[in-house]
């Protein structure tokens, strides 16, 4: 119980530096320490007691293995968490190209 | 059962977008016409579904796996009459919308990514609709998402960057809530099909973690539709994106990514209890009066619709709860069966009538240069196409017979008349009225107001693809007001309807078979 | 963008023809044990970027290879298309069915159609990242320009 309440903290840690941090990039950084935090969440819960690497060995084929679901699930979703980081890093590009600071005080043009 | 065409909806458009990828390099013009090319086809295929399923559910196991002692393993793609529904919706407005950049987007350089980028877009949003999969749902509103981030970047503004950094940290705090449900969902029912996890759900007395799921995905699924209080990312992205992107954004993305998802988990996957009800609700009807009452004081074009697309959004959310708290009651269904018929119809509507505005907007902005009303006046005599377009869109949104949005909006006061909720039906006719006095402001500033302009460049129409967007958009305004005649609204609603309030139709060809 | 120093020019150029070659060991034997087509992709993409990083190279090059790992990278992914779709003209007329003999378990030519996937989409997830790394290397020489 206590490894799902740490995977929650991770959570709650990354979204701190969400809403406090004022470098653009350290924004970026934080939304990537929530997604590492449900990736872990989602590994742990496919775990067996017992259980061990869930790869078939023609040799002794009736072991308990842990359940390949959700790995399978996390392999999805890092490589969703990659598309989404390199599409954050290219804007942030452009924006330092347009403003030259990267500080988010200082764009916050639009109102209303 | 197994429907053929199902795998076509996002095998097709996917194909489309990397051949643009390499054959756009090579021939200058393929680009337009593969896009139209594919588009036509899914358009016309989705018609021919929605005519041939009224009724039946018909599903697709991808890859061929079999159920095992009744367990359904495998990814399952489920076709119904509400995905067969939002299907023509996606596909008809891709179309219009893409033929109206033929000419909108030659004042970008990169045409090339746009239409690659657009036919990916309506790839996902295709296996949104049609997956019967949890986490199938995830992966294609994640296509969908970071294509959209893509298309709406295509500006180097100042605000438009801005616009868009934004966008992307709000959406990727809503896809990593919606992760954190599923795992939730996941780790108690031990399976991620849709019909099983309903089934798993009938025997289990665990309501406290079921609500906490409730509660995330909601949250999750609600930044993505832009209900009040996570409406902050939308008139920011919609207006800085350029105008075809914001009428597929404002038209489809928001109603098949957030709305449907919200409307077929609810009602179709957990068991509806009265407090989600109200909460679902209440929520719908903060979003129709605080999106219009912001939307009051804007002057720019492109923001003004955005925000009216939060108050419209709330019409149909507000009408799924009332259809909730009867069904949750167990009181009355034919009532709960009008109020869903009613909100899916608004759903339809606003499709259309809103991409018709935001077309119109880019039309102004195209020919004016300026997106301000203080700015523009007595476009009438210039630009009498866009001008009539946009009379007839804002009669639409306003609620006026005999157009299509008068009917929608009386089907959801009755309804919620006849369940007596009366303060709520007040609102709705409230909401309504307002509507129209910030309608009648835009036509009056953009088109009739001759003596504030001096017209030194006299603008004229614009050009041929775009006026046939909007007329045909248009002539659809007028079209599906027939949807309330008997025959058509037996073959398209009422199908949807009883799908969603009988859960048991939607299971049974999944789990029998 | 300038390279590094002799010690790392004189690394890499042992170095990352191993690595490159572990990637692709990774990436063929996916069904047999961890890893497959992403993991193996990014390997193989990691090689090439050493091989950049050490020796640097001007703009004009940048902008070539980028228009030749763009290619590759929808040709990969279209062929895998092309093999998912094939499974609805064989057998029994699905998609992504696996249409190739299953052979026996634990042996490299078996499980059907699967090697194949993880091939192209090994090429395909090498081909990305190289051109996610090229696109952000050559906005910022446009910058410093």
């Amino acid at each position: 119980m206590i490894v799902y309440l740490l995977c929650f903290i991770l959570f709650l840690t990354g979204l701190y530096g969400v809403i406090t941090r004022r470098n653009l990039v350290k924004i970026v950084i934080s939304l990537s320490i929530m997604e590492f935090s449900l990736f872990l969440f989602l590994a742990l819960i496919g775990y067996v007691h017992g259980g061990t690497v869930p790869i078939v060995d023609p040799a002794n084929p009736d072991v308990k293995y842990v359940d390949p679901l959700p790995q399978a699930m996390v392999l999805t979703a890092i490589v969703i968490g990659l598309a989404t980081t390199a599409m954050l890093m290219s804007v942030i590009i452009r924006i330092y190209r347009k403003y030259k600071t990267l500080d988010i005080r200082e764009i916050k043009n639009l109102r209303g | 059962m197994m429907n053929p065409l199902i795998p076509l909806f996002v095998a097709v458009p996917l194909a489309g977008a990397f051949l643009t990828m390499i054959l756009g390099k090579f021939f200058r013009n393929l680009n337009k016409y593969i896009g139209l090319l594919v588009l036509l086809f899914l358009a016309v295929i989705s018609f021919y579904s929605i005519i041939t399923t009224s009724g039946n559910v018909s599903t697709y196991r991808v890859g061929g796996w079999e159920p095992v002692n009744g367990i359904p393993i495998g990814i399952y793609m489920v076709m119904d009459s509400l995905a067969a529904i939002l299907l023509c919706i996606i596909n008809t407005i891709g179309v219009l919308a893409l033929f109206y950049s033929f000419s909108y987007i030659s004042q970008y350089t990169s045409e090339n990514y746009f239409y690659s980028l657009f036919s990916l877009m309506v790839a996902g949003m295709n296996g949104v609709v049609l997956s019967g999969d949890l986490f199938n749902i995830f992966v294609f509103l994640e296509v969908a998402a970071i294509s959209s981030y893509a298309l709406v970047a295509f500006g180097v503004e100042r605000e438009q960057l801005e616009a868009t950094f934004k966008y992307q940290v709000l959406g990727g705090l809503a896809s990593l809530l919606i992760l954190f449900g599923i795992g939730f969902i996941y780790w108690k029912a031990k399976t991620l099909n849709i019909a099983d996890i309903r089934a798993a759900l009938g025997t289990t007395s665990e309501r406290t973690h079921y609500l906490m799921v409730q509660m995330l995905l909601l949250a999750g699924f609600g930044l993505k539709a832009a209900i009040i209080p996570f409406h902050a990312w939308l008139p920011d992205a919609h207006s800085s994106a350029p105008s075809p992107i914001s009428a597929m954004l404002s038209g489809v993305l928001i109603k098949a990514a957030g709305i449907y998802v919200i409307i077929r988990l609810f009602f179709n996957m957990f068991i509806i209890s009265e407090e989600i009800a109200i909460l679902i609700t209440t929520l719908g009807a903060l979003s129709m009066a605080v999106g219009v009452f912001l939307a009051i004081g804007q002057w720019d074009i492109k923001r003004l619709l955005a925000y009216h697309s939060i108050s419209q959004m709330g019409y149909v959310v507000m009408s799924a709860g009332i259809g909730m708290i009867l069904i949750a009651r167990g009181t009355r269904p034919e009532v709960a069966s009008l109020a869903i018929a009613g909100g899916l119809f608004h759903l339809i509507n606003h499709a259309a009538f809103k991409s018709l505005l935001f077309l119109n907007a880019g039309a102004i902005e195209y020919r004016v240069g300026t997106r301000n009303l203080k700015e523009m006046g007595g476009l009438s005599e210039f630009m009498p196409v866009t001008s009539s377009t946009s009379f007839a869109a804002s009669m639409a949104i306003s609620g006026i017979p005999p157009f299509n949005g008068f009917f929608s909006k009386l089907i959801i006061i009755i309804a919620a008349v006849m369940a007596k909720f009366y303060l709520l039906a007040l609102l709705a006719v409230i909401v309504s009225i307002i509507t129209l006095a910030s309608f009648m402001k835009f036509q009056r500033y953009a088109f009739h107001n001759k003596e504030m302009h001096n017209n030194e460049t006299k603008p004229k129409e614009v050009p041929f693809p775009m006026v046939f967007s909007m007329v045909t958009l248009g002539l659809l305004c007028l079209l599906l007001s027939l949807m309330v005649l008997p025959q058509l609204r037996d073959l398209i609603l009422k199908p949807a309807t009883d799908i969603l309030m009988n859960s048991q139709m939607y299971i049974s060809p999944i789990l029998g078979m | 963008m300038k390279g590094m120093t002799l010690i790392v020019k004189k690394t890499t150029q042992l170095i990352s023809g191993i690595v490159f070659l572990y990637g692709i060991y990774v990436i063929v034997h996916g069904h047999l044990t961890p890893g497959g087509g992403f993991a193996g992709g990014v390997i193989v993409a990691g090689s090439f970027i050493l091989l950049i990083l050490a020796y640097g190279s001007d703009f004009m090059h940048l902008t070539r290879e980028e228009t030749g790992s763009t290619l590759t990278e929808n040709l990969g992914i279209l062929i895998a298309l092309i093999i998912a779709l094939a499974g609805m003209v064989t057998g029994t007329r699905v998609f992504f069915l696996n249409w190739l003999p299953h052979g026996t378990v634990g042996e490299l030519v078996s499980a059907g159609v699967i090697p194949l996937y993880n091939i192209f989409i090994g090429i395909e997830v090498a081909a990305s990242i190289l051109t996610i790394f090229l696109a952000l290397l050559i906005f910022k020489e446009e910058i410093t320009k």
